[in-house]
């Protein structure tokens, strides 16, 4: 099991960020990299259990499932079901909490997977780098930065 | 019930302030509210059980056990036994995660505590703002701001592996280790003997500290122990200085630099040691990178200084010189000084019955706590007396014995046939000439020890060291705050050691 963990800070108050990013339909709204999302069967789109279909800005198309959602930790977990990367047992989290010295959001993001070993070192970087790193980026310059 | 919940972002290391914060004796040394701490008992600060008795800058008592200390998840948590305001069922939990953009550390303190309703509001407000708030700025400032060097993306592999931080030496208030060493010779204070003699011979000078060559290692000393070897050296008894030349055997600190080839420390670690050569009275010191041991997390600098040296000896003088056995009786001289309490407490500790020797009811009381089974004031007719009580008229099976002249003959009095005495020291005189003869009178094993002979490779010390740490750690010894004086006070050290005016261990501070 390879495990990728990413953190950051959000210049904006944690329940600010949560709003957004709580959203399992919004990955266009913040990120670069997903061009169009839907939520199958039109469930809304904090039902556990419903799934994401998006495509990202180079073409591919990845199918997520969300796992838990909970408003009172402001973490999200969910799994890959489709996807071009070559991973399997996909479980991500992405989770917010309040730094009260500033107002403003420590921001984790974290994935667990099986992979080959000789593209486990390629996968960490693209998850943790051009994903992970990427969405907070993104989110940093949503709130004003 | 009121809750505190605080959190902030510290601009060093997760592995930075963990080290500072898993020191559950560390507060004393950067948040503004402590004046005094300490151990209770003298357990390591990283026992869970372990209780640290406060007294705060306004003079107030305090008592907090740690319940929780997890490295790998970067928590502890603490109650509060005793305190001078009404935060009942206090309990807290300081959690740490790292920034792995920044390299920064994001750190929440909070608590759960049922005050009085008319107080709740103030008590909430003096946690959340003089303990945590307060707290927060204080150990960033301790820590200096240096900052945090890197950030990237961590991962691990493996079945079930989780993220977790390597673990990086703090490198606080020595800012020569937070860039790249310094090069070359440099200056620095130091005691410096131009002939043997009395206590006075030892002068404060400033001497050049060459860069380390290959195998070298250049240390940044904060702690020097004094021990009675030094004494010897000093007088030439022993002859291990030829001056002009520094005498010391002891320090722990950091490792400034390093040389070609050293692999087993970097600059940054804090380190000690205990070994000839001599020359440890100095603030900075080149020597062999192989004669220095990597602390332990749980053992600070000053309490390395004070212990290294007669931990090992006391762990050779038990194991490895005689292989005491449970319920071997044993004599320990002088058995509240340096070497002699923790002879006690490991002989004890190991099963064997010990029969301590001291100078003063003070001293008696010590050894008593160490836990020997019999304790003696003076070392005449009483003492072998009392050594044949305890061993049913057998003697005893091994007599430690670092007094010389004036407990010689007693000693081999006390000793049962084929008993062994241990001669490792001569504090009153030297001993003089003996008849091997008079030995076959009990079949009796004679050792006169050399500390240098235990320690004098790398290998030897790191084995003396481990074994001294796990006692330690095992709670077989308990280390004793040494008596501090400023390095350039050596001479008045020396005085007072061997006026014997001092109990256990003695420490100069750089």
């Amino acid at each position: 099991m390879t495990h990728v963990y990413v953190s950051s800070i959000i210049p904006a108050p944690a329940n600010t960020v949560w709003a957004l990013v709580r959203d399992f339909n919004a990955l266009p709204q913040w990120t670069p990299f997903v061009v169009e999302s839907r939520i199958e069967q039109n469930v809304p789109s904090d039902k556990v259990g419903c799934i994401r279909a998006f495509s990202l800005n180079d073409g591919g198309r990845i199918r997520e499932q969300l796992l838990a959602l909970s408003d009172y930790d402001m973490s999200c977990t969910y799994a890959i079901l489709e996807s071009p990367m070559g991973v399997e047992n996909y479980i991500a989290t992405l989770s917010l909490t309040p730094v009260t010295d500033g107002n403003v959001t420590f921001a984790e993001w974290q994935a667990r997977f099986d992979c080959p070993a000789d593209r486990e070192a390629e996968l960490i970087q693209q998850i943790g780098t051009h994903v992970f790193q990427a969405g907070f980026n993104a989110l940093k310059r949503h709130f004003g930065h | 019930m009121a809750r505190v919940h605080e959190s902030t972002i510290i601009n060093a290391s997760i592995d930075a302030v963990w080290h500072v914060l898993r020191n559950f004796n560390s507060h004393v040394d950067w948040h503004p509210a402590i004046a005094t701490s300490q151990i209770e008992n003298g357990l390591p600060a990283d026992t869970v059980g372990a209780i640290r008795n406060f007294t705060l800058a306004d003079g107030g008592l305090l008592r907090e056990q740690l319940i929780k200390l997890d490295d790998e998840a970067h928590e502890l948590a603490y109650c509060l036994l005793e305190a001078p305001l009404p935060l009942n069922g206090y309990v807290a939990t300081i959690k740490l995660k790292p920034v792995t953009e920044t390299g920064q550390t994001f750190w929440t303190w909070e608590s759960t505590f049922s005050p009085p309703d008319h107080r709740k509001q103030e008590l909430v407000a003096l946690v959340a703002k003089d303990i945590y708030q307060a707290g927060f700025k204080a150990l960033e400032d301790y820590l200096g701001g240096s900052g945090p060097t890197h950030a990237s993306v961590h991962h691990q592999t493996g079945q079930g592996a989780s993220w977790s931080p390597s673990y990086e030496q703090i490198r606080r208030h020595d800012t020569s280790s937070a860039g790249p060493s310094a090069l070359g010779t440099l200056t620095t204070h130091a005691i410096v003997m131009d002939a043997h003699g009395g206590p006075d011979v030892l002068r404060p000078r400033q001497v050049e500290v060459p860069a380390p060559g290959p195998g070298q290692v250049r240390i940044r000393q904060s702690f020097i122990g004094v021990n009675y070897i030094d004494v010897y050296s000093r007088t030439g008894y022993f002859n291990l200085i030829d001056p002009p030349g520094i005498p010391g055997m002891e320090a722990a600190g950091t490792v400034e630099s390093v040389g070609e080839g050293v692999t087993h420390v970097q600059p940054g670690d804090a380190i000690a040691y205990a070994c000839a050569p001599v020359g440890a009275y100095t603030g900075l010191r080149t020597m062999e990178a192989e004669l220095v041991i990597r602390l332990p997390r749980w053992l600070d600098p000053r309490m390395a200084a004070a212990s290294l040296l007669k931990g090992v000896s006391a762990g050779f003088l038990l194991h490895d010189v005689h292989a005491l056995r449970r319920d071997d009786v044993a004599v320990v001289h002088a058995a509240a000084g340096g070497v002699g309490s923790m002879l006690v407490q490991w002989a004890s500790a190991l099963g064997a019955r010990v029969v301590a020797t001291v100078s003063t009811p003070q001293k008696a009381a010590i050894a008593e706590a160490h836990g020997a089974y019999a304790t003696v004031i003076g070392r005449g007719a009483d003492f072998v007396e009392t050594v044949m009580q305890v061993s049913n008229g057998r003697g005893a099976d091994v007599v430690y014995d670092a007094i010389g002249r004036d407990t010689f003959a007693q000693s081999f009095e006390a000793l049962a046939i084929r008993g062994h005495l241990v001669s490792f020291g001569q504090a009153s005189g030297a001993i003089g000439e003996w008849d091997i003869g008079h030995f076959a009178t009990k079949s009796a094993t004679l050792s006169r020890p050399n500390y240098a002979h235990y320690t004098q490779t790398g290998e030897m010390m790191e084995q003396q060291a481990a074994r001294f740490f796990k006692a330690v750690e095992e709670r077989m010894l308990t280390l004793a705050e040494p008596t501090l004086y400023d390095l350039g006070q050596a001479a008045e050290a020396h005085r007072d050691l061997e006026a014997r005016r001092t109990t256990g261990s003695i420490v100069l501070k750089v």
